[in-house]
């Protein structure tokens, strides 16, 4: 059965990827639903029968192969996590590719559409239901290729290829850290498998690495450090952030699914997985903190500025990565893995609303032409605002529940760099609520700021777009309640997740839980809520009742909106420096090492001497017999007084 | 009975005076042909007389299967002069150096 999970969306995406012209667009489309609701049900009965006790299963389906007792294996391990991931990226997945029938509908490139989303799915489920690291790789990779293909999807653009190639170069910076990690453990545990590894932990902590000698640092630091640096590039944290605000160059169902939903939860979900090793090292979990942090608040200035409808959300993308990265610092990881499942839906929620506002505007992306859509597009409008509300975590639904009780929990937290954590989050609410609403506002409120012959056009997306809105509505709103007592505080994770007792925040918090509707009556008394309403109120007076302060405060704030404007520079650093260091770095090479080392003293250089030596061994031919007899003479005088004497 | 040292001697010499025909000789083929002839003469001596000092037959033999083979060496080696001399109008040693690096 769990193979079943795997293999359906990859026979589908096989046979729509190589046989896409035969069975044509319905087929297409039938073909990869029907792999990936397969995919969806299984995993719906395996997250029932291990909430009602079934043994986690942890075996290998097939070996690859063995060399020096270090087996390379296929294998699954389905927990609670992992069952638990299972079903939201099917979900999400099975929802986006309803949506993309109505999206995708008129362009050439349908059938390979669906076909890489589903070999997306497969790379997704193969990254979480691992039970080994090389596995975990592997899909990892995957999952990175295929973003790379979906985000270059309309590769006759050259800001889709830029995009995509830039997604690319800066996932391998991470996913070098990540072998880096990989290679550290199996060097010191010969193992690649997880239960293994995490056997051996202790071990992990009690050795040292000498990265620099005279040095020695703890190798479980170093390790998660590493690790991290991998789920750095595909969560897209600060420095290794600049690519997920360009992916937005794709089609807007990946970006649902891919950008937002599923594959960049993918290192906050390896991360949570790899608890029993983070929690071995209090300076990789500063480490997670100051980072997470450091993107949850300042990404989500970026959105403040940002006209783009999907740039926006994508830094609110950014920015809530950027919260559950502080979860898993302060060892809530149960609180990142429930927060990474409400924004998986309400984040999917939110960008395919915006795809149907990009189509209804005719692919017009940016929000300064729209206004006033609200009476247009009825369906969208309603399930925008529900992803809003649940992104600013308004009480009651899903995203107050998680994000509230990560904010507590970093609050409670005692690991160094946790006051500055809790600064940024706090601050970060208000962020999230005012460029959440700005978007409301300018997309769906206000004048109609779009040209004519767009407003006549405007009407409601198809049903096969606002059917996934819908569906995806409801759980934005009820995840939270009846999740977060299990999840949090009721050992859901129970052996999926490891937390040292010295961590253990959400243990603390678990008592003073008292019922979700008694959790919404605490949250109300607290700041966030507060502060998300402040956001809401400053964004509602700012773009609707004084739009034209919003420019005079621009105007007024004028170095401050240049640096975000300009995304703090390090486009601009990693192109001016990185990029051209790397390319001046390649050319020199070229023309020191390769054009006059290697081409010139060695390939030439030694053609050049045997020529040279053939031309001075020729001179002996004369041509003439009695040379040869009379070298041939000499010679056998030779042999024989050496033979003789 | 003539010793062997005798029969050496005289092989001996044979043998230095080919050499010293093939070295010396810059004019014609032929000779170099005779000079060949007269070292494998040379060394049927050598045979001859070991075959007598030792009592062994065989070394007689061997002389008759070096007779043979001379003569139809010689007869080759005629038969290319010839054709040599049509192509080229001379048997001159040192207009052959079609070899010459």
């Amino acid at each position: 059965m769990l193979l079943a999970i795997v293999l359906a969306p990859l026979a589908a995406a096989i046979v729509t990827g190589l046989f896409g012209r035969w069975i044509g667009r319905t087929g297409a489309h039938t073909l990869t639903i029907l792999g990936v609701a397969t995919s969806f049900v299984l995993s719906a009965r395996v997250l029932w029968d291990s909430l009602h006790g079934a043994p986690v299963f942890d075996g290998a389906v097939y070996t690859w192969l063995v060399s020096d007792g270090v087996r390379m294996e296929v294998g699954f391990l389905v927990d609670r996590l992992s069952a638990l991931m299972m079903v939201v990226v099917t979900f999400v997945s099975l929802m986006v590719h309803v949506y993309t029938i109505g999206y995708m509908r008129d362009d050439p490139g349908y059938t390979r559409f669906f076909s890489y989303i589903s070999l997306f799915t497969f790379a997704m489920l193969m990254l979480v239901m691992s039970n080994n690291f090389l596995q975990l790789f592997f899909g990892w990779e995957g999952v990175g290729l295929v973003s790379y293909l979906l985000i270059g999807f309309w590769y006759t653009r050259p800001s889709a290829i830029f995009a995509s190639l830039k997604a690319f170069v800066v996932n391998r910076v991470g996913d070098f850290g990540f072998l880096l990690g990989i290679a550290g453990i199996v060097y010191l545990t010969g193992s690649l498998h997880y239960a293994d590894v995490f056997g051996k932990a202790e071990g992990i902590a009690a050795t040292t690495f000498e990265l620099i000698p005279g040095s020695p640092w703890p190798a479980a630091t170093v390790i998660c450090i590493c690790l991290f640096v991998g789920a750095m590039g595909k969560s897209a944290q600060v420095p290794l952030h600049v690519w997920l605000p360009d992916s937005m160059e794709g089609p807007t169902p990946i970006s649902a699914l891919i950008h937002a939903a599923t594959m960049v939860t993918a290192g906050i979900f390896m991360v949570a997985r790899m608890s029993p090793l983070f929690e071995q090292s209090e300076t990789a979990l500063s480490f997670m903190l100051v980072i997470g942090a450091t993107t949850a608040l300042f990404m989500g200035f970026l959105g403040i500025v940002n006209n783009d409808i999907k740039r926006v959300i994508a830094y609110s993308t950014l920015s809530q990565l950027g919260y559950m990265t502080v979860a898993l610092g302060a060892s809530a990881y149960a609180g990142a893995i429930f927060h990474l499942m409400t924004h998986a839906f309400f984040k999917a929620l939110l960008f395919l609303a915006a795809g149907s506002v990009i189509m209804a505007m005719h692919h017009e992306q940016d929000m300064r032409n729209m206004g006033g859509l609200k009476k247009y597009m009825p369906i969208t409008y309603w399930t925008a605002l529900i992803g809003s509300l649940a992104l600013i975590g308004f009480p009651g639904f899903a995203g107050f529940f998680s994000k509230d009780a990560l904010i507590e929990a970093v609050h409670e937290s005692s690991v160094a760099g946790a006051r500055y954590a809790y600064f940024c989050v706090m601050a970060g609410v208000f962020v999230t609520a005012f460029y959440s609403f700005r978007l409301m506002f300018m997309t769906f409120h206000g004048q109609e700021r779009m040209d004519d012959h767009t407003k006549q056009h405007l009407h409601e997306s198809p049903w096969v777009v606002t059917l996934p809105l819908v569906l995806l509505a409801i759980p934005s709103v009820a995840i939270g309640w009846p999740d977060i007592g299990p999840l949090l505080f009721g050992g859901y994770f129970q052996g999926a997740i490891t937390v040292a007792p010295g961590h253990d925040v959400l243990g603390r918090l678990g008592e003073e839980f008292h019922g979700p509707a008694q959790f919404v009556l605490h949250g109300l008394t607290g700041p966030a809520v507060w502060l998300a309403a402040a956001g809401v109120l400053a964004a509602w007076y700012l773009y609707l009742k004084r739009p034209e302060l919003a420019t005079k405060l621009r105007e007024r704030a004028g170095g401050l909106y240049t640096l975000l404007a300009n995304k703090y520079y390090f486009d601009a650093f990693n192109e001016k420096v990185i990029a051209a260091g790397a390319r001046g770095l390649g050319n020199a090479l070229w023309r020191g090492g390769d054009v006059a080392v290697i081409d010139g003293a060695a390939v030439n250089g030694s053609a050049r001497l045997v020529g040279w030596l053939a031309g001075v061994a020729r001179q002996l031919q004369s041509g003439y017999l009695y040379h040869y007899a009379f070298a041939t003479i000499i010679g056998l005088s030779a042999l024989l007084a050496w033979l003789l004497w | 009975m003539i010793p062997l040292e005798n029969v050496l001697l005289l092989s001996g010499i044979l043998f230095s005076l080919s050499v010293a025909g093939i070295f010396i000789n810059r004019k014609n083929v032929l000779l170099l042909l005779m000079c060949i002839e007269l070292m494998l003469l040379a060394v049927n001596f050598n045979f001859i007389a070991f075959s007598q000092y030792l009592g062994d037959l065989s070394g007689q033999v061997f002389v008759f299967f070096i007779l043979t083979v001379a003569a139809a060496e010689s007869a080759i080696g005629l038969a290319i002069l010839v054709v040599l001399f049509r192509e080229r109008r001379s048997i001159n040693v040192e207009d052959l150096d079609a070899m010459k690096g």
